[in-house]
């Protein structure tokens, strides 16, 4: 038995799309191993946490308890630790959120055993696993096998397809035991709104130093709002400038991203920044400069003003999305 | 008393110095200490940043012939990005409270001392350089040895980057505070510590524009975000002073205990060239047209 244990989330009682990603990576893990998937969610009142059967897995622990009412590391991973070290998972995934990505080393470590981060590949080579994650933000990759078990890790959200496999997965309640935590959310502060992450997007708009100050960064959401599911982003020379928060950052020293578009306007292409949206399916640059080193990534460049293009193209696929 | 309790491999040492704690604001009934309050308190309070030397971020990643790692020559090293609010952070807390140290960490070859000593230009008191040449350290390891050396030293608080910008590995500070027994909370954008030097509480920033506000018991360890702080540039004093400040030397091997790595590094590959694809100039409304009918017809995004 090499089972597999994945860590799936939710956000307002829906399960994550990155879970539904993972937990079908996960069974197709399994399908080598010769095991089962088996997810675990913390929070009350999710929806559809059994819908990860659909997807692969054949248990789903659901763990319900006031204490992890907010997000506690110490306290979800000791929960995580102890389904371990009863249920013996030889793998255990999470994904690269802003919880996985915390969450998944603090098991590791409690474990005592390895982990890797943010990873693109996951394999299993002579019953192990082995993944290939970028370094560098994404200018180069490494491959990865591990010394012990059980192997922990975390893939990056938007790499792996979700595939329906028509399960059905046992849901069961727990509590769990968090013990004592120390670090104990007071309170959440949204501090925007509705905006979607640009880590999670399945299309970022991003600005550069060209937008010239924050209110220029208003053509720029206007054509994020335009489309479902889209986010803005920034470069760090927008960010450093002021123009807006760090939370949109996209590159080296922000966040990496991985859409099925990313549409950069105003944006010359520094390395770092590049580093940060290579991977991007589809990549649309438009500046002034035609020189500019982002044209030499994009699959679709337009040269001229930003401010003229954005808000004529956003007027017209707004028109295309109601077709 | 501020009780200090490291748990590594069940050890339990309480700490002392803690004792000695005098709050000395002008407020009694204030709840957070402001920069204004500068010096008027006194603690023995001894801040630890753990700090990484890493590539600038504008390098060029060339591998090497047989793909185990990456060319060295012309890479310019430099503070890891996210270790420079760490620094930044200590020695702010440092300036509120008379008596405090700040000492940094460091796991890394003989190189990294330079990056040691730009964080003593900025301020810092002393460096523990934990040499790693001849030892295999992946984030278990060397997050064991960090330990040991936290262990040893009792820090009340410890900084660190949220991440290093070469392995992005996002982990050494989750596992040193695992191996630490200290709570951990990262990645921080604010930070204040509560009068009684007991608690601190941060923002972590989580999906979309939200934060969690955290409350944190010390000792524990934080992982820097940008903006945090602006790391303040070092003084030409600052540099002089910088030279004369110790930097103790320790070895990875002794720290280890004869334990090593528990994921073992393959072969490096560089991501596939994207090639440009179209170019179009015109006008707005032409090239915007342009666009959309690609990315519905060619793309297919829409």
């Amino acid at each position: 038995m090499s089972n597999i244990l994945i860590i799936a989330e939710h956000a307002g009682g829906n399960v994550k799309k990155y879970s539904f990603e993972l937990v079908s990576k996960a069974a197709e893990l399994a399908g080598k191993t010769g095991g089962e998937v088996h997810a675990i969610i913390f929070g009350e009142g999710i929806k559809n946490a059994a819908d990860l059967g659909k997807y692969g897995a054949k248990k789903v622990t659901v763990v319900e308890n006031p204490a992890l009412k907010f997000y506690s590391a110490g306290g979800y991973a000791k929960v995580i630790a102890d389904l371990v070290n009863t249920t013996k998972p030889t793998i255990i995934l999470g994904s690269a959120s802003p919880v996985g990505k915390d969450l998944l080393p603090k098991v590791a470590a409690k474990l005592k055993v390895g982990f890797t981060q943010d990873c693109v590949e996951l394999d299993i080579v002579d019953g192990k696993l082995k993944v290939k994650r970028p370094v560098f933000a994404g200018k180069a990759l490494i491959d990865f096998t591990y010394e012990g078990s059980p192997h922990v890790a975390t893939a990056r959200p938007n790499s792996f397809p979700i595939k329906e496999t028509g399960g059905t997965a046992q849901v069961e309640k727990i509590a769990g035991d968090p013990g004592t935590i120390k670090a104990i959310v007071k309170e959440l502060k949204e501090v925007e709104k509705g905006e979607t992450d640009v880590a999670e997007a399945d299309i970022v708009v991003s600005g550069g130093r060209a937008m010239g100050n924050a209110e220029g960064f208003k053509v720029i959401y206007d054509l994020a709002h335009s489309i479902p599911g889209a986010a803005v982003g920034a470069s760090r020379a927008a960010v450093d400038a002021g123009y807006i928060s760090h939370d949109h950052q996209v590159g080296q020293t922000g966040k990496v991203v991985n859409p099925k578009l990313y549409i950069a306007a105003g944006i010359s292409g520094a390395i770092q920044h590049l580093a940060g949206m290579r991977t991007s399916k589809v990549i649309v640059a438009i500046n002034k400069d035609p020189e500019a080193p982002i044209f030499t990534k994009a699959d679709f460049g337009i040269v001229g003003d930003l401010f003229k293009i954005v808000p004529i193209l956003t007027e017209k696929l707004k028109k295309a999305l109601k077709e | 008393m501020l009780k200090n309790v490291f748990s590594l491999f069940g050890l339990q040492v309480y700490k002392s110095a803690g004792q000695q704690v005098v709050d000395k604001c002008r407020h009694a009934d204030m709840k957070t200490c402001r920069p204004e309050d500068k010096k008027e308190r006194e603690h023995n309070m001894k801040i630890g940043v753990l700090l990484k030397q890493v590539p600038d971020t504008e390098t060029k990643i060339k591998l090497k012939g047989d793909n185990s790692g990456i060319e060295e020559g012309d890479i310019k090293w430099v503070i890891n990005p996210y270790d420079e609010y760490a620094v930044e952070e200590a020695l702010k807390l440092k300036e509120k409270v008379a008596g405090a140290e700040v000492v940094i960490v460091t796991a890394g070859p003989p190189r990294a001392v330079d990056s040691m000593r730009q964080a003593l230009a900025m301020g810092a008191d002393r460096g523990i350089r934990i040499e790693t040449e001849g030892s295999h350290l992946d984030v278990y390891s060397t997050a064991l040895v960090l330990s040991k050396v936290i262990e040893e030293e009792k820090f009340d608080i410890v900084f660190a980057g949220k991440q290093a910008v070469d392995d992005d590995c996002a982990a050494t500070v989750q596992y040193v505070s695992e191996l630490s027994g200290m709570p951990h909370v990262s990645p921080i954008e604010t930070f204040e510590i509560s009068a009684d030097f007991k608690k601190a509480t941060v923002n972590r920033p989580v999906a979309g524009g939200t934060k969690e506000v955290t409350e944190v018991t010390l000792p524990c360890i934080l992982g820097c975000e940008k903006g945090l702080n602006n790391p303040r540039y070092a003084s030409l004093p600052g540099i002089m002073k910088a030279k004369s400040k110790p930097i103790a030397d320790k070895k990875a091997v002794d720290l280890a205990g004869g334990e090593g790595a528990k994921v073992k590094m393959g072969a490096w590959s560089l991501p596939p060239e994207r090639a440009a694809g179209k170019k179009v100039e015109g006008e707005p409304e032409d090239v915007a047209e342009q666009l959309v009918k690609y990315l519905r017809e060619e793309a297919k995004v829409f």
